[in-house]
């Protein structure tokens, strides 16, 4: 296996990495209005994930950091080409950042509300532009000879495109409940619970077309493999359905994230060896080889990583252990 | 106004906005922690106080300064596509570092630190913070040593048309970073004390908490008068190397024009660039070839000459940077960091004394010299990248090559305007909160603890 590989399939775990951890820190953001009634019940639903979005949000960050090392002219198009849309993202993200630190500081009720309505807002909108990122790179782009993107922001956003940002936003909204449902004291987590059983129900469809289209719309028909994993990624979400029916939380939110570890992998795996398919011609594609950077560039960046991705995922998992216990209200009095 | 122009002012804005963030962030996770291993050792209940305090606005401080982080990974993508082509082999290497090795440490351990008071042991949570502040410092090196690369290029070669990396152990290397790191992260410590400084002399002339912002001062004066002095040492040895590596930028911080030896310090000129020449200066005979060379002789190279040679060796073309902004900063720079040194060494004076509490003129200056660290850092960032223009990367690629081709000045345009208006509301919200959370003093840190009153339920997030 050369490096190129090794590095398509790293940012591929990266990418991984960032839909299981901040999928579901999108959903609390997205249900947070919704299902907390009170101001207490609010700051219990962002308390669930307070100690840990932060660290989640990294892997976003180290996906597109690894993409420029390893990848540098799928960064330039990528980036250029989603220019409006991830200049969306952007704004999302950093209000939402900031709304998570700044909304208990003030008694004020119209301060709180605005900011957990920015929260909402800025984890609903790159819950769904992700979706239609990633569709978009599967489709294809209008990149020409020179690797440029040749289109513009509307072109971004097609049916199916549309629908992949769909399943995204309803995978994470989905996740998000589950997890709410385990971590969340009562009432919010028989709430959570309820529209986890509603999101699950509703998903299937979704899913459903998400996986058509791209047998219609891509190239996928044609890799057996990744066919199979996209298959089978229903079948996971349908083992969510299942689950949440029993009120199997934790069986239900791990089965969630076998949907979204599978259906990442199947979007990937359509792609490679192509990391942007050209929809003006196949030649034109950018793939791990026309996109990569020097030999040496990638060397040096896989002994980085394989020594530092093991002990990122070592203290982050201990986070999680020390922030294991249900959050309840008293503990937000301590 | 056409994408180059919008894209520069569009990383102008975002640049130095997410840098008015950065310096307190590298300085103050370094006192809070100082602070929390103080509590540790002694198991004095103050030193917690002060920790959570204080925290509590770098807490504040902080998140700005991540989100506005995201925007300068994503920018050299988004505007400056040419440029991710032709550097993206060395210059994404130390951002991808950077997200891996400090990053991380930073985000997921405060997280640890903020929650973390009553589900650790006191000397794991002071270790949280002590990662945090390791972390930030770490994270600022990767990324001056990517920023090092567009100053001083250094462990490459030009192959396929772009640079690609020939050693990554030479980018650590690079002078430019050892000089530049230690300034950057010292200037940041030097915010830090200022601002504590600042925040106690506001709560030391209203006598309030004296015990508390007595020690909050002290920590401040001695961490600000040692970090004053050694970042303006490495300054005035940074300017010396600057002056060999990037000799432009030099001469149009000293409004150099002609060659000159021994050449002559002005402490202030009107600068004519379109006729290159100074209208009128104040100057100092021989001092610049001093601060140059250590010696009141040799020859310290002007522009016009400096320029023939560029073009000499890269054809034709301007490669004068923007003059008046270039000198201009510089000295407030210089300026900020003397009035500094000026103010700490008296505030280390009286404390010695032990007058501080009495000096209220002095007190009341220092709430207003908080400003004096953050005019310092902005105007050394725009000495750096202004003085670094026409160049993208010295000597390899101009500006405008490395602008992105496909995205329209409109789209630009609508992004700075977003931009600029979201940062807008952001401060706002942030200096609101910096303002009152200061004003309060410790009693909402630590009333929060003992009863049922209001203040605590504001102070969840630490």
């Amino acid at each position: 296996m050369d490096l190129n590989i090794l590095w398509f399939i790293l940012i591929t775990v990266l990418f991984i990495g960032f839909f299981l951890l901040e999928g579901f820190d999108y959903g609390v953001g997205i249900l947070l209005p919704f299902l907390g009634k009170n101001d207490t019940e609010r700051r219990l639903v962002i308390n669930t994930i307070g100690p840990v979005w932060d660290g989640n949000e990294v892997w976003m960050l180290t996906a597109g950091g690894a993409i420029f090392a390893a990848f540098p002219n799928w960064y330039a198009t990528m980036f250029s080409g989603f220019y409006l849309a991830l200049f969306l993202i952007l704004a999302a993200l950093i209000v939402r950042g900031v709304a998570f630190e700044f909304r208990s500081k003030d008694r004020n009720p119209l301060w709180r509300n605005s900011w957990d309505w920015a929260i909402f807002a800025g984890s609903a909108i790159p819950a769904l532009l992700w979706g239609v990122a990633l569709t978009n790179l599967l489709q294809g782009l209008p990149v020409n000879a020179r690797m440029e993107y040749a289109g513009s922001f509307w072109d971004l956003l097609s049916p199916y495109t549309l629908v992949g940002g769909l399943t995204s936003l309803w995978l994470f909204l989905l996740h998000g409940s589950t997890f709410l449902a385990l971590k969340a004291d009562e009432p919010v987590a028989g709430r959570a619970g309820k529209i986890a059983g509603k999101t699950g129900m509703i998903g299937l469809p979704v899913m459903l077309l998400y996986i058509v289209l791209s047998f219609v719309r891509t190239d996928l028909l044609a890799k057996t493999g990744a066919g199979v994993v996209m298959i089978a990624s229903f079948a996971a979400l349908a083992a969510v359905v299942f689950t949440l029916r029993r009120s199997l939380w934790g069986r239900a939110f791990a089965a969630n994230g076998l949907t979204i570890l599978l259906s990442t992998v199947a979007v990937f795996w359509g792609l490679f060896p192509r990391v942007i398919v050209s929809s003006l011609d196949p030649a034109w594609s950018l793939t791990i080889y026309n996109a990569s950077s020097s030999p040496y560039t990638l060397k040096v960046m896989t002994i980085v990583a394989l020594t530092l991705v093991p002990v990122v995922l070592l203290y982050q998992g201990w986070t999680y252990w020390v922030f294991r216990k249900r959050v309840t209200a008293k503990d937000l009095y301590y | 106004m056409n994408e180059l122009i919008l894209a520069r002012w569009q990383f102008g804005i975002t640049t130095v906005y997410h840098f008015l963030f950065v310096p307190l962030t590298l300085g103050l996770s370094v006192l809070v922690a100082l602070m929390e291993i103080n509590f540790v050792r002694t198991g004095k209940e103050i030193y917690k106080q002060m920790a959570k305090f204080w925290g509590k606005l770098f807490l504040i401080n902080f998140a700005m300064g991540v989100v506005t982080g995201i925007v300068q990974e994503f920018q050299f993508g988004m505007n400056w596509s040419g440029y991710s082509r032709f550097v993206g082999d060395i210059f994404g290497a130390p951002l991808a570092v950077e997200a891996l090795a400090a990053f991380f440490i930073e985000s997921t351990f405060i997280g640890i630190w903020v929650f973390g008071w009553d589900r650790l042991s006191p000397k794991m949570h002071a270790a949280a913070i002590c990662l945090v502040a390791f972390a930030a410092n770490l994270s600022a090196f990767w990324i001056l040593v990517a920023n090092s690369f567009m100053q001083s290029p250094v462990g490459y070669a030009v192959r396929n048309g772009r640079a690609e990396m020939t050693d990554f152990f030479a980018l650590l290397q690079n002078p430019h970073v050892w000089y530049q790191f230690p300034h950057t992260v010292l200037s940041g410590f030097t915010t830090a004390a200022f601002f504590i400084m600042g925040i106690s002399a506001y709560h030391l002339i209203r006598k309030k908490n004296p015990d508390f912002f007595r020690r909050s001062f002290r920590l401040g004066v001695i961490f600000g008068t040692i970090s004053l002095l050694l970042v303006m040492g490495i300054g005035h040895l940074q300017g010396q190397y600057l002056s060999k590596t990037q000799p432009m930028k030099m001469a149009a911080a000293e409004a150099l024009w002609e060659s000159a030896d021994p050449a002559p310090f002005a402490a202030v000129a009107l600068i004519n660039e379109e006729k290159q020449t100074n209208t009128v200066s104040i100057e100092i005979p021989k001092l610049l070839s001093f601060l140059t060379y250590n010696t009141f002789d040799g020859e310290v190279k002007g522009m016009k000459e400096l320029q023939k040679g560029y073009e000499a060796q890269y054809g034709p073309g301007n490669y004068i940077p923007p003059v008046i902004p270039v000198f201009w900063s510089f000295r407030l720079m210089v300026g900020a960091g003397g009035i500094m040194l000026l103010l700490a060494l008296f505030g280390l004076y009286s404390w010695k004394e032990g007058k501080l509490e009495n000096r209220s003129g002095y007190l009341k200056v220092m709430l207003w010299a908080i400003a004096l660290p953050y005019i310092a850092n902005t105007t050394g960032w725009l000495m750096t990248e202004i003085g670094r223009q026409p160049w993208i990367v010295q000597g390899l690629q101009k500006v405008e090559a490395g602008v992105s081709p496909t995205v329209s000045a409109g789209e630009v345009l609508a992004t700075l305007i977003g931009f600029t208006l979201l940062y807008g509301v952001l401060a706002a919200a942030d200096i609101y909160l910096l303002k009152k959370y200061a004003q309060a003093g410790p009693e909402g840190t630590i009333l929060e603890r003992h009863s049922g009153t209001s203040l605590k339920e504001e102070s969840l997030w630490i």
